[in-house]
């Protein structure tokens, strides 16, 4: 328990002395939400008010964001030599990813306050009831360990820092065409399939069900199947991967 | 208790088609420095790698602390450290903070692991940049830290694979003193080398190594002692000479550098037998320019032992 501890304050600890992943950990999802709200969001016709249609979008783009830190931490662990100077002291590998995946988690938990904190500040203002916010809070959480394992794998996966940065840069794209920023139906018709049915549409359409208090027609379930989904795949191509690499 | 702090024997390992270790034979004791010599390929780090147990082997057995490799893996584990070709230190962390982390990770507890964390920082005179991140340290002081994190849990038995590649010759003594106490202190070093002054300066016993397997094993004395004890190198005067003398030696020398237009060859040094040497070579005396007598080094016992190995090749075997 202590080893898993310390590794995790050891991953929490490096990614916030790094400058890069402190920007993207808490000036990123600020910046990214008032540009949504004061640049973009005047020409977005949206059935609520735009800043409380956009706070729950803007805080599963910065969960992709997120997921990109982590999988460069991982994959720096596995590509220089820390991960078998720990595996030759008996701290087994997995031990070494969890720390990662769990300050992963932390940092994204502190990035939503802030952008909450920021948000109540510029009028964020949705009607739901604290259990709604709470259970807005699970699902997002939930999907952040999801992401944040997603992270891990594609970390183990990636041959090099730089490779699982780019790769969780294409994996963070796809909160694009989704409803985090705009509503599904303005996209082209093609699209609308994908962008309505994909895990962040339904995570995004959730929470903004559940704190602005019309929880009745959300995709709550499937919300959370998308991601105990992602995150038990993950786990399982993060375990697979590992085997395969300690073999060689 | 065991005799030996490493004991291997037979030791194989494959890669897919590829053999890389092809039975080696290896014995430490307590207290000793041994080195294993050889190139990029050679085959070095991964013996390593399968006596600190992060590899298994395909074949053969071996004991390190007293205990299997393979079947007691985590005993093992408690009783060694390994610094390897990169330095495994978080360059955001403080030199103490990484001390003090992998003390934790050892199972001392958070007193217990500041106290040998500070021990350390005093024996290897880094007091005054113990709170400043790894990242503002040189390649020496970053070297030193990555030994001490090593020796934080106490080991019995250290592997250093490649610990002075890329240091600079300063960085490089402080580090054979380092690595001297260690063996005085009673641990047993394992060390890889590419460095044969290395290797002859510090290590009680060598291994040569070469395609997997050991080629020679003794003290540098002995190694020394194994080829003639002079080597004669023989300056051409042109490239005719020099591919003349190649054909006529016909593989009984121990280098041949084109370049430079030298061949050397290993004799005992008398003055009758240079001279016959040199009249039945170059009987007409226009091929040879200038000639040199060299005591042999361990250089000259690998290029003999190896079959006049060039340089060291490069090979992506060395990082798997």
């Amino acid at each position: 328990m202590s080893e898993a501890n310390t590794l995790i304050v050891r991953a929490l600890r490096l990614t916030l002395r790094d400058t890069d992943s402190v920007i993207t950990a808490l000036a990123l999802p600020v910046l990214l939400m008032l540009m949504f709200v004061y640049l973009f969001g005047g020409a977005i016709h949206t059935p609520i008010s735009y800043v409380d249609y956009v706070v729950p979008g803007v805080l599963l783009v910065c969960v992709g964001f997120g997921a990109g830190t982590t999988a460069v931490s991982v994959s720096r662990d596995l590509a220089g030599g820390m991960i078998d100077r720990l595996r030759a002291i008996d701290v087994r590998g997995v031990t070494l990813i969890n720390g990662h995946v769990v300050a992963s988690v932390l940092r994204n938990l502190l990035s939503t306050a802030i952008v909450l904190v920021v948000a109540l500040a510029i009028g964020f203002r949705p009607h739901g009831d604290p259990a709604g916010w709470l259970a807005a809070l699970a699902v997002l959480v939930v999907y952040l360990i999801a992401l944040s394992w997603l992270a891990a794998a594609v970390g183990i996966l990636a041959r090099s820092p730089e490779a699982a940065q780019g790769i969780a840069f294409l994996v963070s794209f796809l909160a694009y065409p989704s409803s985090a920023f705009v509503p599904v139906r303005t996209m082209p018709g093609t699209l609308q399939g994908f962008a309505a049915n994909q895990p962040v549409s339904q995570v995004a359409d959730t929470m903004r069900a559940l704190l602005t208090g019309a929880a009745g027609g959300a995709p709550t379930w499937s919300a959370i199947a998308w991601s105990l989904g992602i995150a038990v795949g993950s786990i399982a191509l993060a375990a697979a991967l590992f085997r395969r690499r300690r073999i060689q | 208790m065991y005799d030996n702090a490493i004991e291997a024997a037979g030791l194989c390992r494959r890669f897919g088609e590829h053999l890389v270790l092809d039975g080696v034979d290896l014995v430490v004791p307590a207290g000793q420095v041994f080195a294993l010599l050889g190139p990029n390929g050679a085959g070095k780090t991964t013996t390593v790698r399968i006596l600190a147990t992060l590899l298994s082997p395909s074949g053969g057995r071996a004991r390190v602390a007293g205990f299997d490799v393979v079947h007691q893996r985590r005993e093992v584990r408690r009783r060694i450290s390994l610094t390897g070709q990169y330095a495994a230190l978080d360059e955001m962390q403080t030199g103490r903070e990484n001390l003090v982390m992998t003390g934790r990770l050892q199972r001392l507890d958070r007193r217990a692991a500041r106290r040998r964390a500070a021990e350390m920082l005093e024996r290897f005179d880094l007091v005054a940049a113990a709170d400043r991140r790894v990242r503002t340290y040189s390649g020496g002081m970053r070297w030193r830290l990555d030994i001490a994190v090593g020796l934080i849990g106490d080991p019995t038995v250290v592997f250093l694979d490649e610990p002075t590649t890329g240091l600079d010759p300063r960085s490089r003594q402080t580090m054979w003193e380092a690595i001297k106490a260690l063996a005085a202190s009673g641990v047993a070093v394992l060390l890889t080398t590419q460095y044969l002054e290395e290797a002859d300066a510090l290590a009680a016993r060598i291994a040569m190594i070469d395609h997997g397997r050991l080629v020679a094993e003794g003290s540098a004395r002995e190694l020394k002692r194994r080829v003639a004890g002079e080597r004669l190198e023989l300056e051409l005067a042109d490239a005719d000479a020099f591919d003349e003398l190649t054909r006529a030696i016909d593989g009984r020398a121990m280098r041949y550098e084109r370049s430079s237009l030298s061949i050397s060859i290993p004799v005992q040094g008398g003055a009758q037998e240079v001279r016959a040497l040199l009249d039945r070579l170059d009987p007409e005396r226009v091929r040879i320019a200038r000639f040199l007598l060299h005591e042999t080094s361990l250089d000259d016992v690998f290029m003999t032992l190896t079959g006049n190995h060039p340089q060291p090749s490069e090979s992506e075997l060395a990082h798997v």
